[in-house]
């Protein structure tokens, strides 16, 4: 069975450096910049990392931050607790959105 | 009362067998290159600091990372004759810890002779225990003598919630943990100015690697407190080694390749130079002598040029052996290594 996500193609990645070196560089320093130690601790970073993976729905973000969360120390309720906030954030971004919908129902309406 | 895992047993594997999936698993190089490119090969003991004795792999758990594949079936438990032997070892060349473990050291008669003796030759003392055997009936005033003769704890935790430890060792294995700690609290371990101390010890709960030691201690010591009223000195971290029962665990989930690439990966020649082999031998059950207590479940005794039983002892030849490096040792040079005091480097190398 072939399917568009394949679990061995996340140790690819490096591979986006080939075609534009010195714009994966950039990238790199930035992506390794943003989770160093700062204000937010390494494990903080690891848990919104795995929120937005679960936003974008990015089966690659998510093992990879999975893993990373483990690693930081966290659990499975904290793990699954940055999974809810995901959702929520969603949720209420698209019922946030009804308002749009209200707006133009009632400037189509009678 | 009995602790111990529902999971089927495996039968005691083959050392041979194990080095061999560790050696032939695609993607990770011999680590001997990894040494060789670091201009660390051979290493070389670099004298002999710590003694760490292997009482037996006799154990009341029975957990999924046990190295030892220790357990209450086994049966391999050292002699008066070879602990004497320990002893003389000490006294005769003034080598400053000795660090006790097993299996559940405990469960060997001769703990508390072993103990006395080395206490007596003015040696600090060290034992690594599970906490749980603390609580059988037998072996409760061990904890007391413990605390008589200043020995230092260290003791298995490997998270501070009962879920994630009771899945590694076993269910009621967590708050059996934890009424022995509040025990060794009201001992005095644990708090200033006892001169008492008790280490935990965290490892990660499955196939992944453990995180930096300061960051998780500061969050256990917030929990432990917090949650259970419990006081430790330090929380040391390690890194599961992949081989017994740790090994199957990771063939039977098919984590095996990946886990032993990222260690790889992870490979630091900072941590490799700081490996505790370089500072320690280790006594089996049986008083042959290995690098290190992982050696030694593996079977690895030390280089056939020295002299490999305790009885014969020769610091002279040992303190300057190379040392028997395999794949396993990977898991001691990831990140920040790991060692039986947890990480040996203090930052994360970038
Ligand atoms: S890890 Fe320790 S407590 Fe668990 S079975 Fe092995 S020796 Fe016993
Ligand atoms: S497993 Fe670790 S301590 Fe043992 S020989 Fe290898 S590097 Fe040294």
């Amino acid at each position: 069975m072939s399917s568009y996500y394949n679990p061995a193609d996340l140790a690819k990645f490096p591979t986006m450096g080939e075609g534009a070196p010195e714009l994966w560089e950039k990238f790199m320093s930035y992506y390794n910049a943003v989770f160093q130690e700062g204000a937010l601790g390494a494990r903080e970073k690891a848990l919104i990392a795995l929120a937005v993976a679960h936003a974008l729905q990015c089966p690659y973000c998510i093992e990879a931050y999975t893993r990373e969360a483990l690693e930081k120390g966290s659990n499975e309720e904290q793990m699954t607790e940055a999974v809810h906030v995901a959702a929520a954030i969603r949720g209420g971004a698209a019922l946030v959105h009804g308002v749009q919908m209200k707006n133009i129902a009632g400037r189509l309406g009678f | 009362m009995s602790l111990s895992l529902k999971a089927p047993q495996r039968p005691q594997s083959d050392s041979e067998k194990q080095l061999e999936f560790l050696r032939e698993t695609p993607g990770v190089t011999p680590i001997v290159h990894k040494f060789m490119e670091a201009g660390l090969f051979p290493l070389r003991s670099n004298g002999i600091s710590v003694m760490q004795v292997n009482m037996g792999k006799v154990c009341n758990l029975s957990c999924k990372h046990c190295h030892v594949e220790a357990g209450p079936e086994r049966t391999e438990s050292m002699s008066r004759k070879t602990v004497s032997s320990c002893l003389s070892v000490l006294a005769g060349t003034g080598i400053p810890t000795l660090d006790i473990t097993g299996g559940a050291p405990e469960l060997n008669p001769n703990l508390g002779w072993l103990i006395e003796e080395a206490v007596k030759l003015g040696r600090k003392v060290m034992v690594r225990t599970n906490l749980t055997v603390l609580e059988l009936e037998e072996y409760a005033q061990l904890a007391e003598l413990y605390a008589r003769n200043k020995v230092e704890v260290v003791a298995s935790l490997p998270y501070y919630l009962g879920k994630n430890t009771d899945r590694q060792r076993g269910d009621g294995v967590f708050e059996a943990s934890i009424r022995v700690l509040r025990r060794m609290n009201e001992l005095g371990y644990g708090r200033e100015q006892s001169g008492l101390r008790i280490n935990l010890v965290y490892n990660p709960g499955g196939a992944f690697l453990p995180p930096a030691q300061h960051s998780i201690e500061t969050e256990f010591r917030r929990e432990m407190t917090r949650r259970y009223g419990i006081v430790f000195n330090k929380l040391f971290t390690l890194t599961n080694v992949p081989i017994g029962r740790f090994l199957n665990f990771l063939m039977q989930s098919g984590n095996l390749e990946d886990y032993l690439v990222r260690l790889a990966g992870a490979f630091n020649p900072a941590a490799a130079e700081l490996v505790m082999c370089r500072s320690q031998i280790s006594v089996g059950w049986d008083g042959r002598l290995y690098d290190c207590d992982f050696n030694q479940a593996l079977g690895l005794t030390c280089t056939p040029d020295v002299p490999g039983y305790i009885h014969n002892f020769d610091l002279t030849c040992l303190r300057n052996r190379p040392i028997m490096l395999d794949n396993h040792c990977y898991a001691c040079t990831a990140g920040l290594g790991s060692s039986c005091g947890g990480a040996v480097l203090e930052v994360r190398c970038k």
